[in-house]
């Protein structure tokens, strides 16, 4: 039974946990405001808020997702909210809606609402408004008709009003300034009402994964697969696998991208598990050791707001805004990116060049570490058992000093999958190359870390003509083929452009005229 | 003064096609489609399909109680395949079951024999074989060939531009229910209602009479649902018509990109000539239009084309021949624009390598060459009230055009990763239906005995506010509030015989019909006042919801008026007529005066190109356009901002895939990419510019829909100058659309050459690695 809130009503539901939460607020709940335009999370036309009651039990943290892709389950529990859930009594519009319609912000008005809620779930955030942050709620919303200028004058209307947000009680402010209305005050007691009932459903769900794991859907299985961006391995022309050898998937995280493949199949499969959820697979901490260690359902939004994340990387912000959008960022988890198993999956790049492990966990209770490119045995095969789960992700802190670098190219720059993308980690003392790891997407049949490129950077002078003969190691270490995101020729040309852009990063005085 | 829908979008209020209620016993349909290109239909067999839970039937081409045909322009068109198969995605048969999810699984359960036939996908190669939709057309002013001798310069070359999907956010769709008549009600997402209840009532073998198409409004169209609506409603018209059951058919996304057409590509020669002052003397084109596997528009857009071959330039000896040539592709259509966009794409290139090949700025020769008043059209209409110089001249000086070209050179000169580009774009678009019958509309017109207003006209709200113009200019007509006013749905009961909403002339020829209407209505009204209060005529006017006569304030107002009128039995309600007046062309000559009137503009585009990595920015757009008297500038402004946006799409990512099976290859939205609002220009400005307007457009507020997507061609030269600013001496084809690949592969043409490592190995180490 998945319980949870939709806007102020309860609900309790026997619906299957892997179906979609669009299409019970659209069908079931005839919520008619949220609408269909791509069912891939591509477009945002479907956006709803989903609000998750925090540790203090006392706030509610609201966050955008697209509902065509959000498993009913991952609801359980929380407070989803529509665009009738915020709406005014009469016809009176919130400052969100009112800044829309002020600005031209709608003409045929089928994105209209996901803009709404992308904006009034910015409002909801903790996030001060500026004009970036409030242009970033929308980065996952497409619009046809207004070529977005006047999405920008409105959200600039709203940017200047939420200047006026205090810190303190924001939501009484919102809901007094009409951006919500009132019940939303007594969401987070109703979200604490439901907690009991969630840990029992925990409980019952670990229990029944013993058995799923060992039905034969499980046997041959794949396990979580959910990512930012990772669902673009199907269009991706390496061939259909999913038809070749049809396999269950009895573990579901953010279902950014099984809800995509396989949104029929799941809906159908008793004993799916969501992990999404799972207590304890949150979180990022150091080690003693100096290793970084992230839960499992890790999403991308949480390396985001990690402080421990962006002070290892500091650029972090400018590269994940480069993976998919926010809505996504908020539902799709690392170790999802990494089991997807996508050639070209952002994470995935960026955390073999970190020189990542994962630690994996059988249903008998047993773990094993496994390091990130000994997952990969081909395209879409997986050096793991189907009962085995991934718990943890672990990384080598960089020191102050090393160099990380992430690049992508895609044809659009945002919320696009990469034509090709690259990670590089360099250690360097003295211009002498100590230590390198170099990885790429989109240039083989799996996510590549460039062992004989990262090897043979090593003990090598820091110098254009080390980088240009590293290019050549590199090109006979990838195999990439022609399909709709680039021919293989332009796609060698980009990677090489990709290296000469890590290291112009890294040395330009040093690199730019001998390499360009 | 707003758009009245947004106030319903914003509260997710507005009702689309799939938010109407579904009735109990509602059948939900799917299409099953050819697999194959192109082929002999052998075999269908339903039975696994059949035996599936929930379905109820599976209809094909033999179910067809009518016509099985619905080509608009020709009748070369099956609603569902019969005998042959001539594209992916073709319709063969339609499933109906008790659940979409239903009706989905049973497609797979579909078996199909077809023999193979060799597939085209090609123009070219389909001229070539003489694959041609309809004969060949030239449309020819002077004499090109006779020119070319006594041309200081004359260039040749080839254009491509690519496809574009519409990608309305709401996809096709219709809800069909049978009535007692024994014919169907149809709620349809379409921009042509006539058109759907004409091939309807063909279909299924009734009388127009019997078929009711209504809309509400559309989640987007953009030309994709003016003839494509069609072939969804028919069949869900056919179902519940067989069936005697409601019937529900909505397209998925993927099925939507793959079945339907899109804009048209053009693969195109072009042949320039010009004299020592850079005048163009002379100027020959052929357009190999790729149609598709039907005519579908792909006739009018042809003749749209070679109507916008010159653009906004005189050229006084134009031969401009185009083929739309058949291929096994999914019929393309009609797509903002209309064909003009790809015309214009033409002549810019022949422009542009003209420049390249002289050394002179491609603004230079633009300039030089905008039409005058006056000039000949190739088809010999005149350029009247023509604003091309005042729009170019007005951008130059508004948005300093020779400031930005200085920073430019100086941005190139100290950058070596990153270089800009600057392109001028000049418009000129005809407003019209080209086919002059389609220029004619009504309006019907009810005022309530409480003073409230219904308005039925033939226009289809798409998010381009005609309803909010329709409702301004009645208000304005009546002199009362726009709160008393409502816009009815676009019904063929109400109104008949209607054209669709396109060729941007919606409101120009609706709101013409509405402002007739409603002035006889005020008339009407008026002498009514002059019986019942004893006033004279001359002067009497209503202001404010208020009659004034001579100016002052009369002892009634809108409300007693109206309501004094019908106790006196006058007539409350009319119906107006609008054709627009002194068009004619004449087909067999291409000559004549098809265009109410032309719409002017120039933008300035400024682009900033990465040549590390082939990425690149619009940084500016700046546009001054020539709106006319624009009464919601709002709207208008809208418009502009939303087309070019879309234009600059159609010039950079959005890149159309099939493969030689053809098949769709960017099949979804992850691989078929629109702009975000990150690609959308930095800078994005709107000059109105300073113009009369002209009397056939309504209240001198000219036709706004269509123009603006063409200021996005600017975009494409603009990257292709940055480009050249960094690799000078690349040939660069002309192909658009100019996608971060080309435009690395333009930067580094020789790519990636050598791919051996042993070279490498040489290079010493300096220190033994340490493991990582």
């Amino acid at each position: 039974m998945i319980e949870f809130y939709l806007n102020d009503q309860p609900i309790r539901t026997g619906e299957a946990p892997a179906s979609a939460l669009l299409d019970f607020v659209r069908y079931h709940e005839q919520l008619k405001g949220t609408k269909i335009g791509c069912r891939e999370g591509d477009c945002g036309a479907c956006t709803v808020l989903v609000g998750e009651l925090n540790a203090d039990g006392q706030t509610v943290r609201y966050q955008s997702m697209t509902s065509c892709i959000t498993p009913l389950g991952n609801a359980h529990g929380k407070h989803i909210v529509t665009v009738e859930g915020i709406n005014a009594a009469g016809s009176q519009l919130t400052p969100v809606q009112q800044a829309i319609v002020d600005e031209g912000g709608s003409q045929c008005g089928f994105c209209t609402v996901g803009f709404v809620m992308s904006l009034t779930g910015h409002s909801l955030s903790g996030e001060p408004a500026t004009d970036k942050s409030t242009i970033a709620a929308i980065d996952g919303n497409i619009c046809r008709c207004t070529g977005y200028k006047s999405l920008e004058r409105a959200a600039a209307t709203l940017t200047a009003q939420l200047a006026q947000r205090p810190a303190e009680n924001a939501l009484a402010w919102l809901s007094e300034q009409q951006f919500v209305p009132g019940y939303f005050a007594g969401i987070p007691a109703k979200l604490a009402s439901l907690r009991p009932a969630e840990i029992k459903a925990t409980e019952a769900s670990s229990a029944a994964s013993v058995a799923a794991a060992a039905t034969p859907h499980a046997n041959g299985g794949m396990a979580v697969s959910t990512s930012p961006n990772g669902h673009a391995q199907s269009q991706n022309d390496h061939g259909h696998h999913s038809l070749s050898h049809p396999f269950a998937h009895s573990l579901l995280g953010g279902g950014t991208d099984l809800l995509v493949q396989r949104l029929e199949e799941l809906r159908e499969q008793p004993g799916v598990r969501l992990l999404f959820d799972q207590t304890g697979r949150r979180g990022i901490r150091q080690e003693p050791a100096g290793r970084v260690v992230l839960g499992a359902a890790t999403t991308a939004s949480h390396l985001l707001e990690s402080d421990l994340m962006r002070s290892l990387i500091p650029r972090l912000p400018q590269y994940l805004k480069l993976v998919s959008s926010t809505p996504i960022r908020n539902m799709g988890t690392v170790a999802g990116n990494f089991i997807n198993g996508s050639p070209i999956g952002d994470l995935t790049i960026m955390f073999l060049a970190l020189g990542a492990s994962i630690t994996l966990l059988d249903v008998a209770g047993r773990t094993r570490e496994l390091t990130l490119p000994d997952l990969y045995l081909g395209y879409k095969k997986l050096a793991k058992a189907a009962d085995e789960q991934v718990v943890e992700i672990s990384f080598p802190a960089p020191l102050a000093g090393d160099f990380f670098h992430f690049e992508k190219v895609s044809k659009r720059t945002h919320l696009d999958i990469a034509s090709v993308n690259s990670a590089a980690w360099l250690r360097v003392e003295n211009g002498v190359i100590q230590a390198a790891r170099v990885s790429a997407g989109g240039v083989g049949p799996v996510p590549l870390y460039l062992a004989r490129t990262s090897e043979f950077l090593a003990g090598r002078e820091l110098s254009p003509e080390t980088v240009s003969a590293a290019n050549e190691v590199m090109q006979a270490e990838i195999s990439p083929i022609s399909d709709v995101r680039g021919t293989s020729d332009y796609k060698r040309l980009l990677l090489r452009q990709l290296l000469w852009a890590h290291f112009l990063e890294f040395a330009p005085e040093l690199m730019v005229d001998a390499l360009i | 003064m707003n758009h009245l829908d947004p106030h319903r979008h914003v509260r997710g209020e507005s009702q689309y096609l799939d938010d109407v209620p579904t009735q109990q016993g509602t059948l939900y349909a799917a299409v099953f489609e050819s697999p194959l290109a192109h082929g002999v239909l052998k075999s269908l067999d339903f039975s696994a399909a059949l035996a599936a839970p929930g379905v109820a039937r599976i209809f094909t081409a033999t179910d067809i109680p009518g016509h099985n045909q619905i080509g608009g322009i020709v009748a070369d068109e099956p609603l569902l395949a019969e005998g042959h198969v001539h594209f992916r995605g073709q319709p063969v048969a339609l499933v109906l079951a008790r659940t979409e999810a239903q009706a989905h699984a049973a497609l797979k359960l579909i078996k199909v024999e077809i023999d193979p036939l060799p597939i085209i996908t090609d123009p070219r190669v389909a001229a070539a074989q003489g694959e041609l939709i309809v004969p060949p057309r030239t449309f020819k002013i002077g004499d090109s060939a006779d020119t070319w001798a006594s041309c200081a310069h004359v260039f040749e070359g080839v254009a491509e531009s690519g496809g574009q999907e519409h990608l309305y956010i709401e996809t096709q769709g219709a809800y069909a229910f049978p009535t007692e008549m024994g014919g169907v009600r149809l709620i349809s997402s379409t921009q042509g209602p006539t058109a759907v209840q004409r091939h309807t009532a063909h279909v299924l073998g009734l009388g127009m009479h019997q078929i009711e198409v209504d809309v509400t409004r559309l989640g987007g169209g953009f030309g994709g649902k003016e003839d494509q609506a069609t072939p969804w409603a028919a069949l869900a018209a056919l179902g519940a018509f067989l069936t005697k059951k409601p019937v529900k058919l909505v397209l998925d996304r993927m099925a939507d990109m793959r079945m339907t057409g899109k804009r048209h590509p053009y693969s195109s020669d072009f042949k320039i000539g010009l004299d020592a002052n850079l005048k163009i003397t002379a100027y020959e084109v052929t357009f190999f239009q790729n149609a598709g596997a039907a005519a579908d528009l792909s006739p009018a857009v042809l003749e749209r084309t070679l109507f916008h071959a010159t653009n906004a330039y005189f050229i006084p000896n134009v031969t401009a021949t185009a083929f739309s040539c058949r291929t096994n592709l999914p019929p393309n259509t009609a797509f903002r624009g209309f064909g003009g966009p790809q015309g214009m794409f033409v002549v810019e290139s022949a422009i542009a390598k003209a420049a390249e090949e002289l050394g002179v700025p491609t603004s230079e020769i633009q300039r030089r060459n905008l039409l005058r008043e006056g000039d000949l059209f190739s088809y010999r209409q005149p350029a009247e009230m023509c604003h091309a110089e005042q729009a170019w001249d007005t951008a130059a000086q508004e948005f300093d055009l020779a400031g930005i070209r200085a920073e430019v050179e100086q941005f190139n000169q100290t950058n070596k990763l990153k270089k800009k580009g600057f392109a001028v774009m000049p418009i000129c678009f005809g407003i019209s239906f080209t086919k002059t019958p389609m220029n004619q509309t009504r309006a019907l017109v009810h005022i309530y005995s409480d003073g409230s207003v219904g308005i039925s006209t033939g226009a289809v709200e798409m998010g381009q506010g005609v309803n909010t113009k329709i409702a301004q200019v009645a208000a304005r007509t009546l002199g009362i509030s726009i709160s008393r006013i409502k816009i009815e749905t676009t019904n063929t009961t109400r109104v008949a015989n209607t054209s669709p909403s396109a060729a941007s002339a919606t409101a120009d020829l609706n709101g013409k019909a509405t402002e007739m209407a409603c002035a006889a209505l005020r008339e009407r009204l008026l002498r009514h006042a002059c019986l019942e209060y004893t006033l004279n005529y001359e002067g009497l006017e209503i202001h404010d919801e208020q009659v004034l006569a001579a100016g002052v304030p009369a002892e009634t107002d809108w409300e007693k008026l109206v309501s004094s009128a019908f106790w006196k039995r006058v007539a409350l309600t009319e119906n107006a007529h609008y054709a627009t007046p002194g068009l004619h062309f004449d087909a067999s000559v291409n000559q004549g005066h098809p265009f109410a009137y032309h719409v002017y503009g120039t933008a300035l585009t400024s682009v900033t190109v990465d040549c590390l990595r082939g990425t690149y920015t619009v940084d500016a757009l700046q546009i001054a356009h020539d709106f006319g008297q624009s009464f919601n500038p709002v709207i208008d402004r809208g418009q502009i901002e939303g087309g070019a946006v879309q234009g600059i799409g159609w010039m950079t990512m959005e890149e159309i895939a099939y493969n030689e099976e053809g098949r769709l290859l960017s099949n979804s939205l992850n691989s078929y990419k629109i702009p975000d609002i990150y690609a959308a220009p930095a800078v994005l400005d709107v000059h109105f510019l300073d113009t009369p307007g002209h009397p056939r457009a309504i209240l001198r507020s000219k036709a706004v829909g269509e123009p603006p997507l063409m200021y996005g061609i600017g975009t494409y030269f603009a990257l292709r100058d940055a480009v050249r600013a960094f690799q000078g001496h690349t040939a660069l084809p002309f192909s658009a659309p100019m996608t971060p690949e080309k435009v690395l592969v333009s930067l580094y043409p020789t790519g990636v050459t050598s791919r051996d490592p042993s070279g490498a190995a040489l290079l010493p180490r300096r220190e033994e690695p340490v493991p990582s």
